[in-house]
């Protein structure tokens, strides 16, 4: 019914070092449907983060095939642009520029792409409100705390619309409430563009209360330890985190993640 | 002392505590300049020291204001000024240029490597008569000296500032796809940036001292000319005077550099800290 987005087959990812290589990913296979949102769940150090830069074209597996939306990323010596031309990517760290004030930092991506001004100014001022930073257009990244830097991040990812969302523990460095009102809001962009997001978090509740599916990582070499379908349906509410579905769910992966 | 401290502090309050620390960092500056003075004055009267070897500050600022008042001074001045500001524009360009360009291209750096350490460690201060030879005794040599030092504080920071862009954002770029000018153009030159302004502040003060000793060697212009002028004829106060005139001549170049890294950089740590600490 769906086709299949992102698909990895067979991939090693060596990290060669002057203290010896560092298998950081083993034989990992997966598929990722268009419009599915996944998560990847797993303790620090098991490579959530290779993972989703394997993804991105940003570092090249040492063995197996990556296909985005059926195109092969690494046909040759280098990496196929086309293949991630619709990829918006939410970095661990913000990585937002010092020398562009927030504003500016947002509209990166269209001002590349030659959007006009009336656009860029549309689109942040839509963002900024998105995310909660408003007020804060003309600071620069520096002025903001770290939880607001990284909110700033998710809106230059979310500017252009892609077609693929990766996010790296992009609630990291938020309060809880923060976070939980973060969490429904792309659960609601994710409903009304129905686009495909792979997520990465350390919160096992944030995993089952936003996942289509999780994918549970196990460390040394990070492997595909399990991959749960989560049932519930949607629009899901914060209510859902109290029922005993949910509680079951959460220990499930709890000791999972306690064997791995 | 405490005059001028505003009742609404603007931005988070770091005004009131600048102004309230400017006035005393300025009046301990005075006191100190007038110590110093003091008792360079009481030294030279008290041992009577010879003024052909060291004039009292009274004889050299007498000596300056007569040398402030005079046309042919000014004359000087300007030659000076011209040589030293055309010298730091060659070196400010073919620096920036340079530096990026090998920044970039990594063979060509290794490659082109050491002729650039040897140019750099060979004391160039040595080659003016050479240049003074080449380009004969006008204002060509000594705006050549003056771009030949400024260069390299240029070039290497402007290289170094290339090459040591942040990961993440590179990352941030590849991962948009960016071309490779939109990639030197918002990102490797911006985060450059300052790193070019720190070679420009020691690049500025080299391209003065590059244009007097050219003149020292070779012509009949310029403050260096008149350094020497001062000192064939015995007039030590007006060899004080004119080096007055030189240091005033290059903290002005070098505060218009300074000012210009607050309106190009304003975002960077070196005027942030600046501002936020007093
Ligand atoms: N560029 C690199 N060079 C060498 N080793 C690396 C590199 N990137 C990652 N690694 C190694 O690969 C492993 C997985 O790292 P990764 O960043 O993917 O972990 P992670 O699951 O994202 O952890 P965290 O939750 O702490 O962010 C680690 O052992 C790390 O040391
Ligand atoms: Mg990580």
């Amino acid at each position: 019914m769906t086709a299949v987005e992102i698909e990895l087959s067979g991939i090693d990812k060596v990290f060669p070092t002057p203290e010896g290589d560092i298998h950081a990913l083993a034989t990992t296979s997966l598929s990722i449907n268009a419009g599915e949102f996944l998560v990847l769940l797993g303790s620090s150090g098991c490579g959530k983060t290779t993972l989703l830069r394997l993804i991105a074209g940003l570092v090249r597996p040492t063995n197996g095939q990556i296909r985005i939306g059926g195109r092969d990323l690494w046909p040759g010596k280098s990496r196929n642009r086309q293949a991630i031309q619709d990829m918006g990517i939410v970095f661990q760290e913000a990585n937002l520029f010092p020398w562009l004030t927030i504003e500016k930092n947002i509209s990166l991506p269209l001002s590349l792409k030659g959007a006009s001004k009336s656009v860029l100014r549309e689109t942040t001022r839509r963002l900024t409100k998105l995310v909660g930073i408003e007020g804060f257009e003309r600071r620069w990244p520096r002025e903001l705390s770290g939880g607001m830097r990284q909110r700033a991040a998710i809106a230059r990812a979310l500017s252009y619309d892609p077609q693929i969302l990766l996010m790296d523990e992009p609630f990291g460095a938020l309060d809880a409430m923060t976070r939980e009102s973060m969490n429904l809001e792309l659960q609601r962009i994710w409903m009304a563009t129905q686009r495909t997001v792979v997520l990465v978090t350390h919160s096992i509740a944030e995993a089952v209360f936003l996942a289509d599916r999780i994918v549970l990582l196990s460390p040394r070499p990070g492997r595909i330890d399990t991959v749960i379908d989560v049932p519930f349906e949607r629009e899901r509410d914060v209510r859902l985190q109290t029922s005993g579905e949910f509680q079951k769910i959460i220990r499930l992966l709890r000791d999972r993640l306690e064997h791995a | 002392m405490v005059h001028g401290v505003s009742e609404t502090p603007s931005r988070g309050g770091e005004k009131p505590r600048k102004r309230l620390l400017m006035p005393w960092t300025a009046c301990s500056t005075i006191l100190l300049l007038a110590i110093f003075l003091g008792a360079w004055e009481a030294y030279v009267r008290f041992f009577g020291v010879s003024s052909l070897i060291l004039p009292p500050p009274s004889a050299v600022v007498g000596g300056l204001i007569v040398m402030v008042g005079e046309t042919e001074t000014w004359n000087h001045v300007w030659v000076t000024v011209y040589e030293t500001v055309l010298g730091f524009f060659f070196a400010t360009v073919i620096g920036i240029s340079l530096g990026a360009v090998l920044g970039k291209i990594l063979w060509l750096e290794k490659t082109l490597n050491p002729f650039i350490i040897a140019t750099q460690v060979v004391p160039k201060v040595a080659l003016v008569p050479l240049f003074v030879v080449w380009f004969g005794f006008g204002p060509s040599s000594k705006v050549i000296v003056s771009a030949v030092l400024a260069f390299f504080p240029i070039f290497t920071n402007t290289l170094l500032g290339v090459k040591s862009v942040d990961t993440g954002h590179r990352e941030v770029m590849r991962s948009l796809n960016a071309s490779r000018w939109h990639t030197f153009w918002r990102l490797e030159l911006p985060s450059a940036l300052p790193y070019v302004l720190t070679g420009m502040e020691i690049g500025v003060v080299l391209a003065i001292i590059g244009a007097v000793v050219g003149e020292y060697l070779g012509g009949n212009a310029g403050l260096g000319h008149m350094a020497v002028a001062a000192m064939n004829a015995y007039q030590t106060n007006q060899l004080f005077a004119v080096i007055i005139l030189l240091t005033g001549l290059g903290f002005s170049f070098y505060v218009t550099i300074t000012a210009l890294r607050r309106l190009i950089v304003p975002w960077h740590e070196s005027v942030f800290v600046n501002r936020d600490q007093g």
